[in-house]
Protein backbone atom coordinates (compact mmCIF):
# COMPACT_ATOMS: atom_id res chain seq x y z
CA UNK A 1 0.00 0.00 0.00
CA UNK A 2 1.37 3.41 -0.90
CA UNK A 3 1.69 6.64 0.98
CA UNK A 4 -1.46 8.08 -0.56
CA UNK A 5 -3.60 5.49 1.17
CA UNK A 6 -1.99 6.38 4.47
CA UNK A 7 -2.83 10.03 3.97
CA UNK A 8 -6.45 9.25 3.22
CA UNK A 9 -6.95 6.97 6.19
CA UNK A 10 -4.99 8.95 8.76
CA UNK A 11 -5.20 12.59 7.90
CA UNK A 12 -2.08 14.46 8.84
CA UNK A 13 -0.01 11.39 9.56
CA UNK A 14 2.38 11.94 6.67
CA UNK A 15 3.34 15.39 7.85
CA UNK A 16 3.58 14.25 11.42
CA UNK A 17 5.87 11.37 10.45
CA UNK A 18 7.99 13.76 8.43
CA UNK A 19 8.39 15.98 11.49
CA UNK A 20 9.03 13.15 13.93
CA UNK A 21 12.84 12.73 13.58
CA UNK A 22 13.55 16.40 14.17
CA UNK A 23 11.14 16.52 17.10
CA UNK A 24 12.65 13.46 18.78
CA UNK A 25 16.25 14.32 17.95
CA UNK A 26 15.71 17.84 19.24
CA UNK A 27 14.28 16.67 22.57
CA UNK A 28 17.25 16.59 24.93
CA UNK A 29 15.27 14.99 27.76
CA UNK A 30 14.05 12.19 25.52
CA UNK A 31 17.51 11.61 24.06
CA UNK A 32 18.91 11.26 27.55
CA UNK A 33 16.21 8.75 28.42
CA UNK A 34 17.05 6.71 25.34
CA UNK A 35 20.79 7.23 25.26
CA UNK A 36 21.58 3.50 25.40
CA UNK A 37 18.75 2.41 23.11
CA UNK A 38 19.62 0.87 19.77
CA UNK A 39 16.79 -0.91 18.01
CA UNK A 40 14.44 -0.95 15.06
CA UNK A 41 10.74 -0.57 15.71
CA UNK A 42 7.83 -0.91 13.33
CA UNK A 43 4.55 0.97 13.52
CA UNK A 44 1.78 -0.71 11.55
CA UNK A 45 -1.20 1.38 10.50
CA UNK A 46 -3.38 -1.26 8.94
CA UNK A 47 -1.54 -2.41 5.83
CA UNK A 48 0.86 0.52 5.86
CA UNK A 49 3.89 0.62 8.10
CA UNK A 50 6.84 2.70 9.20
CA UNK A 51 10.26 1.55 10.35
CA UNK A 52 12.06 3.59 12.99
CA UNK A 53 15.76 2.85 13.34
CA UNK A 54 16.96 4.16 16.69
CA UNK A 55 20.65 4.77 17.42
CA UNK A 56 21.61 5.91 20.92
CA UNK A 57 18.09 7.24 21.32
CA UNK A 58 18.08 9.25 18.09
CA UNK A 59 15.89 8.44 15.13
CA UNK A 60 18.66 7.59 12.71
CA UNK A 61 16.25 6.60 9.95
CA UNK A 62 12.51 6.72 9.40
CA UNK A 63 11.43 4.54 6.50
CA UNK A 64 7.85 4.86 5.33
CA UNK A 65 6.13 1.93 3.72
CA UNK A 66 9.14 -0.39 3.61
CA UNK A 67 9.00 -2.99 0.87
CA UNK A 68 8.72 -6.72 1.37
CA UNK A 69 10.17 -8.38 4.46
CA UNK A 70 10.78 -5.39 6.73
CA UNK A 71 12.84 -6.42 9.74
CA UNK A 72 12.22 -4.95 13.18
CA UNK A 73 12.79 -5.96 16.79
CA UNK A 74 9.21 -5.20 17.75
CA UNK A 75 6.09 -3.69 16.24
CA UNK A 76 3.09 -1.74 17.46
CA UNK A 77 0.12 -2.80 15.37
CA UNK A 78 -3.32 -1.31 14.93
CA UNK A 79 -5.96 -0.39 12.42
CA UNK A 80 -6.04 3.20 11.13
CA UNK A 81 -9.27 3.94 12.99
CA UNK A 82 -7.58 2.96 16.25
CA UNK A 83 -4.47 5.02 15.52
CA UNK A 84 -6.71 7.98 14.68
CA UNK A 85 -8.11 7.83 18.21
CA UNK A 86 -4.68 7.25 19.74
CA UNK A 87 -3.20 10.24 17.91
CA UNK A 88 -6.11 12.61 18.56
CA UNK A 89 -5.02 15.99 19.92
CA UNK A 90 -6.95 15.77 23.18
CA UNK A 91 -7.87 12.13 23.56
CA UNK A 92 -10.75 11.35 25.91
CA UNK A 93 -10.27 9.16 28.98
CA UNK A 94 -9.24 5.68 27.93
CA UNK A 95 -7.72 6.86 24.65
CA UNK A 96 -4.83 8.71 26.26
CA UNK A 97 -2.18 6.02 26.70
CA UNK A 98 -0.64 3.09 24.84
CA UNK A 99 -1.41 0.64 27.64
CA UNK A 100 -5.10 1.53 27.60
CA UNK A 101 -5.25 0.43 23.96
CA UNK A 102 -3.24 -2.70 24.74
CA UNK A 103 -5.64 -3.59 27.54
CA UNK A 104 -8.59 -3.45 25.13
CA UNK A 105 -6.56 -5.39 22.52
CA UNK A 106 -7.05 -2.50 20.07
CA UNK A 107 -3.31 -2.02 19.65
CA UNK A 108 -0.92 -4.98 19.83
CA UNK A 109 2.79 -5.16 20.49
CA UNK A 110 4.68 -8.12 19.03
CA UNK A 111 8.28 -9.23 18.74
CA UNK A 112 11.15 -8.82 21.18
CA UNK A 113 9.61 -6.37 23.64
CA UNK A 114 12.79 -5.71 25.61
CA UNK A 115 13.63 -2.47 23.72
CA UNK A 116 10.08 -1.30 24.38
CA UNK A 117 9.65 -2.32 28.01
CA UNK A 118 13.14 -1.28 29.10
CA UNK A 119 12.48 2.19 27.64
CA UNK A 120 8.76 2.66 28.16
CA UNK A 121 8.94 6.35 29.07
CA UNK A 122 11.12 6.95 26.01
CA UNK A 123 8.63 5.28 23.66
CA UNK A 124 5.68 7.04 25.23
CA UNK A 125 7.59 10.25 24.60
CA UNK A 126 8.17 9.34 20.95
CA UNK A 127 4.48 8.56 20.48
CA UNK A 128 3.57 11.84 22.18
CA UNK A 129 5.73 13.66 19.63
CA UNK A 130 3.90 11.83 16.85
CA UNK A 131 0.57 12.88 18.35
CA UNK A 132 1.59 16.47 18.94
CA UNK A 133 3.46 17.16 15.70
CA UNK A 134 1.88 19.64 13.28
CA UNK A 135 -0.59 17.92 10.98
CA UNK B 1 15.71 31.97 52.56
CA UNK B 2 12.30 30.63 53.53
CA UNK B 3 11.58 27.43 55.38
CA UNK B 4 8.60 25.56 56.74
CA UNK B 5 8.06 22.31 58.63
CA UNK B 6 5.05 20.20 57.81
CA UNK B 7 2.78 18.96 60.62
CA UNK B 8 3.36 15.32 59.61
CA UNK B 9 5.14 13.16 62.20
CA UNK B 10 6.80 9.87 61.26
CA UNK B 11 7.56 7.00 63.62
CA UNK B 12 8.40 3.29 63.51
CA UNK B 13 6.21 0.51 64.82
CA UNK B 14 7.73 -2.84 65.76
CA UNK B 15 5.17 -5.56 65.19
CA UNK B 16 5.24 -9.32 65.52
CA UNK B 17 2.66 -10.75 63.19
CA UNK B 18 2.11 -14.23 61.75
CA UNK B 19 5.44 -15.47 63.07
CA UNK B 20 7.58 -12.67 61.66
CA UNK B 21 8.92 -9.42 63.00
CA UNK B 22 8.20 -6.21 61.11
CA UNK B 23 9.54 -2.69 61.44
CA UNK B 24 6.81 -0.52 59.99
CA UNK B 25 7.06 3.16 59.22
CA UNK B 26 3.95 5.26 59.70
CA UNK B 27 3.13 8.92 59.52
CA UNK B 28 0.32 10.78 61.21
CA UNK B 29 -1.12 14.27 61.27
CA UNK B 30 -4.16 15.85 62.84
CA UNK B 31 -6.57 15.10 65.64
CA UNK B 32 -9.96 13.47 65.73
CA UNK B 33 -11.52 10.44 64.07
CA UNK B 34 -8.76 8.06 62.91
CA UNK B 35 -8.42 7.82 59.13
CA UNK B 36 -6.00 5.11 57.99
CA UNK B 37 -4.71 5.51 54.43
CA UNK B 38 -3.42 2.62 52.31
CA UNK B 39 -1.03 3.29 49.44
CA UNK B 40 -1.06 1.75 45.96
CA UNK B 41 1.00 -1.18 44.75
CA UNK B 42 4.72 -0.48 44.49
CA UNK B 43 4.47 2.87 46.27
CA UNK B 44 4.29 4.10 49.86
CA UNK B 45 2.49 6.38 52.26
CA UNK B 46 3.98 9.57 50.83
CA UNK B 47 1.13 9.45 48.34
CA UNK B 48 -1.09 10.91 51.07
CA UNK B 49 1.05 13.91 51.99
CA UNK B 50 -1.45 16.29 50.39
CA UNK B 51 -4.19 14.93 52.61
CA UNK B 52 -1.98 15.06 55.71
CA UNK B 53 -1.10 18.69 55.02
CA UNK B 54 -4.72 19.73 54.53
CA UNK B 55 -5.92 21.61 57.60
CA UNK B 56 -9.63 21.15 56.77
CA UNK B 57 -8.99 17.41 56.98
CA UNK B 58 -6.62 17.27 59.94
CA UNK B 59 -8.77 19.45 62.16
CA UNK B 60 -11.38 16.67 62.12
CA UNK B 61 -9.37 13.52 61.41
CA UNK B 62 -6.19 11.94 62.68
CA UNK B 63 -4.75 10.85 59.36
CA UNK B 64 -2.40 7.87 59.49
CA UNK B 65 -0.51 6.37 56.57
CA UNK B 66 1.80 3.40 57.01
CA UNK B 67 4.19 1.86 54.53
CA UNK B 68 3.46 -1.80 53.98
CA UNK B 69 6.41 -4.09 54.77
CA UNK B 70 8.84 -4.06 51.80
CA UNK B 71 7.61 -0.56 50.87
CA UNK B 72 8.90 2.94 51.54
CA UNK B 73 10.74 3.17 54.85
CA UNK B 74 9.32 -0.10 56.23
CA UNK B 75 11.78 -2.95 56.17
CA UNK B 76 11.22 -6.26 54.52
CA UNK B 77 11.23 -9.06 57.11
CA UNK B 78 14.45 -10.86 58.01
CA UNK B 79 15.30 -13.36 55.30
CA UNK B 80 13.75 -11.35 52.49
CA UNK B 81 16.74 -11.88 50.27
CA UNK B 82 15.93 -15.55 49.88
CA UNK B 83 12.26 -15.27 49.00
CA UNK B 84 9.98 -13.84 46.34
CA UNK B 85 7.59 -11.24 47.70
CA UNK B 86 3.94 -11.95 46.88
CA UNK B 87 1.08 -10.14 48.59
CA UNK B 88 -1.96 -12.28 49.39
CA UNK B 89 -5.43 -11.28 50.50
CA UNK B 90 -4.98 -13.02 53.85
CA UNK B 91 -1.61 -11.40 54.57
CA UNK B 92 -2.78 -7.96 53.46
CA UNK B 93 -5.99 -7.88 55.48
CA UNK B 94 -4.27 -9.48 58.46
CA UNK B 95 -1.47 -6.95 58.52
CA UNK B 96 -3.85 -3.99 58.26
CA UNK B 97 -5.85 -5.28 61.21
CA UNK B 98 -2.65 -5.90 63.19
CA UNK B 99 -1.38 -2.36 62.58
CA UNK B 100 -4.73 -0.88 63.59
CA UNK B 101 -4.72 -2.90 66.79
CA UNK B 102 -1.09 -2.13 67.55
CA UNK B 103 -1.70 1.62 67.15
CA UNK B 104 -4.77 1.38 69.39
CA UNK B 105 -7.13 2.83 66.80
CA UNK B 106 -10.82 2.58 67.68
CA UNK B 107 -12.99 1.79 64.67
CA UNK B 108 -11.01 3.89 62.20
CA UNK B 109 -12.08 4.96 58.77
CA UNK B 110 -9.89 3.13 56.25
CA UNK B 111 -9.24 4.60 52.83
CA UNK B 112 -7.18 2.69 50.28
CA UNK B 113 -6.25 3.22 46.65
CA UNK B 114 -5.85 0.61 43.90
CA UNK B 115 -4.73 -2.51 45.80
CA UNK B 116 -5.82 -0.50 48.83
CA UNK B 117 -9.14 0.14 47.13
CA UNK B 118 -9.46 -3.58 46.54
CA UNK B 119 -8.54 -4.57 50.07
CA UNK B 120 -11.21 -2.35 51.60
CA UNK B 121 -13.71 -4.66 49.90
CA UNK B 122 -12.03 -7.58 51.66
CA UNK B 123 -12.11 -5.65 54.95
CA UNK B 124 -15.82 -4.96 54.46
CA UNK B 125 -16.43 -8.68 54.04
CA UNK B 126 -14.19 -9.91 56.84
CA UNK B 127 -14.42 -7.20 59.51
CA UNK B 128 -17.51 -5.08 58.82
CA UNK B 129 -17.92 -3.92 62.42
CA UNK B 130 -14.31 -2.85 62.83
CA UNK B 131 -14.63 0.39 60.86
CA UNK B 132 -16.71 3.54 60.93
CA UNK B 133 -16.54 3.65 57.17
CA UNK B 134 -14.48 2.38 54.27
CA UNK B 135 -13.38 4.43 51.28
CA UNK B 136 -12.21 2.70 48.13
CA UNK B 137 -10.23 4.81 45.68
CA UNK B 138 -9.85 3.22 42.24
CA UNK B 139 -11.64 0.23 43.69
CA UNK B 140 -12.57 -2.79 41.60
CA UNK B 141 -13.41 -6.39 42.38
CA UNK B 142 -10.86 -7.62 39.84
CA UNK B 143 -8.64 -6.35 37.04
CA UNK B 144 -8.10 -7.69 33.54
CA UNK B 145 -4.39 -8.17 32.75
CA UNK B 146 -2.94 -5.72 30.26
CA UNK B 147 0.79 -6.30 30.43
CA UNK B 148 3.14 -9.04 31.45
CA UNK B 149 4.14 -8.19 35.02
CA UNK B 150 7.27 -10.30 34.54
CA UNK B 151 8.83 -7.18 33.02
CA UNK B 152 8.66 -5.51 36.42
CA UNK B 153 11.31 -7.73 37.97
CA UNK B 154 14.21 -8.88 35.85
CA UNK B 155 17.83 -7.94 36.09
CA UNK B 156 18.11 -6.68 32.51
CA UNK B 157 15.36 -4.08 32.90
CA UNK B 158 15.55 -1.26 35.46
CA UNK B 159 12.67 -1.94 37.82
CA UNK B 160 12.08 1.68 38.74
CA UNK B 161 12.11 2.87 35.16
CA UNK B 162 9.74 0.19 33.92
CA UNK B 163 7.38 0.58 36.87
CA UNK B 164 7.10 4.32 36.27
CA UNK B 165 6.62 3.72 32.56
CA UNK B 166 3.95 1.13 33.22
CA UNK B 167 1.86 3.45 35.40
CA UNK B 168 2.62 6.81 33.76
CA UNK B 169 -0.50 6.71 31.62
CA UNK B 170 -2.66 6.11 34.67
CA UNK B 171 -2.03 9.70 35.73
CA UNK B 172 -4.62 12.02 34.19
CA UNK B 173 -3.27 14.43 31.54
CA UNK B 174 -4.51 17.35 33.64
CA UNK B 175 -2.31 16.48 36.65
CA UNK B 176 0.10 19.25 37.63
CA UNK B 177 3.54 18.19 36.31
CA UNK B 178 5.21 18.39 39.73
CA UNK B 179 2.60 16.06 41.25
CA UNK B 180 2.68 13.72 38.23
CA UNK B 181 6.41 13.27 38.46
CA UNK B 182 6.46 12.93 42.23
CA UNK B 183 3.89 10.16 41.87
CA UNK B 184 6.14 8.44 39.32
CA UNK B 185 9.19 9.01 41.52
CA UNK B 186 7.57 6.88 44.22
CA UNK B 187 7.32 4.07 41.68
CA UNK B 188 10.91 4.57 40.61
CA UNK B 189 12.01 4.08 44.22
CA UNK B 190 10.26 0.78 44.88
CA UNK B 191 12.43 -2.23 45.75
CA UNK B 192 13.08 -5.03 43.27
CA UNK B 193 9.99 -7.14 42.66
CA UNK B 194 7.79 -5.31 45.15
CA UNK B 195 5.41 -3.81 42.60
CA UNK B 196 5.15 -7.17 40.87
CA UNK B 197 4.52 -8.88 44.20
CA UNK B 198 1.71 -6.47 45.02
CA UNK B 199 0.11 -7.13 41.67
CA UNK B 200 -0.25 -10.78 42.64
CA UNK B 201 -2.94 -9.57 45.02
CA UNK B 202 -4.38 -7.06 42.54
CA UNK B 203 -4.54 -9.46 39.61
CA UNK B 204 -4.95 -12.91 41.12
CA UNK B 205 -5.33 -13.54 44.83
CA UNK B 206 -7.48 -10.52 45.61
CA UNK B 207 -10.18 -11.22 43.01
CA UNK B 208 -13.34 -10.74 45.03
CA UNK B 209 -16.00 -10.70 42.32
CA UNK B 210 -17.90 -13.64 43.72
CA UNK B 211 -18.18 -12.24 47.22
CA UNK B 212 -18.89 -8.52 47.16
CA UNK B 213 -22.64 -9.06 47.03
CA UNK B 214 -22.39 -10.04 50.69
CA UNK B 215 -20.99 -6.65 51.77
CA UNK B 216 -23.39 -5.05 54.23
CA UNK B 217 -23.19 -1.26 54.12
CA UNK B 218 -25.62 -1.06 57.03
CA UNK B 219 -22.78 -2.36 59.19
CA UNK B 220 -20.09 -0.34 57.49
CA UNK B 221 -20.70 2.47 54.98
CA UNK B 222 -18.73 2.09 51.74
CA UNK B 223 -17.71 5.01 49.54
CA UNK B 224 -16.13 4.51 46.12
CA UNK B 225 -14.29 7.22 44.18
CA UNK B 226 -12.63 6.55 40.83
CA UNK B 227 -10.84 8.81 38.37
CA UNK B 228 -12.19 8.96 34.84
CA UNK B 229 -8.71 8.46 33.32
CA UNK B 230 -8.07 5.21 35.21
CA UNK B 231 -7.90 2.38 32.69
CA UNK B 232 -6.55 -0.07 35.29
CA UNK B 233 -9.55 0.16 37.58
CA UNK B 234 -11.96 1.76 35.13
CA UNK B 235 -14.99 3.79 36.15
CA UNK B 236 -17.08 0.92 34.80
CA UNK B 237 -15.23 -1.51 37.10
CA UNK B 238 -16.11 0.66 40.09
CA UNK B 239 -19.69 1.11 38.95
CA UNK B 240 -19.94 -2.69 38.76
CA UNK B 241 -18.90 -2.86 42.43
CA UNK B 242 -21.49 -0.22 43.28
CA UNK B 243 -24.20 -2.20 41.48
CA UNK B 244 -23.25 -5.33 43.42
CA UNK B 245 -23.05 -3.68 46.83
CA UNK B 246 -26.34 -2.24 47.95
CA UNK B 247 -25.87 1.12 49.62
CA UNK B 248 -22.38 1.80 48.25
CA UNK B 249 -21.94 5.44 47.26
CA UNK B 250 -19.93 6.06 44.12
CA UNK B 251 -18.30 9.14 42.62
CA UNK B 252 -16.54 9.24 39.25
CA UNK B 253 -13.93 11.99 39.45
CA UNK B 254 -13.28 14.20 36.43
CA UNK B 255 -9.71 14.99 35.35
CA UNK B 256 -8.24 12.41 37.72
CA UNK B 257 -6.60 9.06 37.15
CA UNK B 258 -5.40 6.12 39.22
CA UNK B 259 -3.53 8.13 41.88
CA UNK B 260 -5.94 10.92 42.79
CA UNK B 261 -4.44 11.74 46.19
CA UNK B 262 -0.94 12.26 44.84
CA UNK B 263 -1.37 13.21 41.17
CA UNK B 264 -3.67 16.15 41.92
CA UNK B 265 -4.20 16.53 45.69
CA UNK B 266 -6.24 19.73 45.57
CA UNK B 267 -8.70 18.41 43.01
CA UNK B 268 -8.97 15.10 44.86
CA UNK B 269 -9.72 16.84 48.14
CA UNK B 270 -12.64 18.62 46.50
CA UNK B 271 -14.15 15.21 45.74
CA UNK B 272 -13.23 13.69 49.09
CA UNK B 273 -14.62 16.50 51.23
CA UNK B 274 -18.32 15.57 50.89
CA UNK B 275 -17.43 11.99 51.81
CA UNK B 276 -15.49 13.05 54.89
CA UNK B 277 -18.28 15.42 55.89
CA UNK B 278 -20.79 12.58 55.60
CA UNK B 279 -18.62 10.28 57.69
CA UNK B 280 -17.99 12.98 60.31
CA UNK B 281 -21.73 13.64 60.54
CA UNK B 282 -22.36 9.95 61.18
CA UNK B 283 -19.96 10.14 64.12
Amino acid sequence: MGGAALAVELEGLESRLAALPDRVNGDAVLLRRGRYLNTTAQLDFGEASVLLRIGDGRIAELQRNPSVMPSADFAIIGEPAIWRRFLAADPPPGDHDLFAFLKRRELRVVGDLHPLMSHLLYWKGVLAHLRDAPR
Amino acid sequence: MTAAIEPIVGRYLHLDYAGRHYRIYFESAGEGMPLVCLHTAGADGRQYRGLMNSAPVTTRFRVIAFDMPWHGKSSPPVGWQDEEYRLTADAYTGLIMAVIEALGLDRPVVMGCSIGGRVVLHLALRHPRAFRALIGLESSAHVDPYYDTGWLHRADVHGGEVAAGAVSGLVAPQAPPADRWETLWHYMQSGPGVFKGDLYFYGIDGDVRGEIGRIDTAQCPLYLLTGEYDYSCTPEDTLAVARAVRGAQVTIMKQLGHFPMSENPALFLSYLEPVLADIAARG
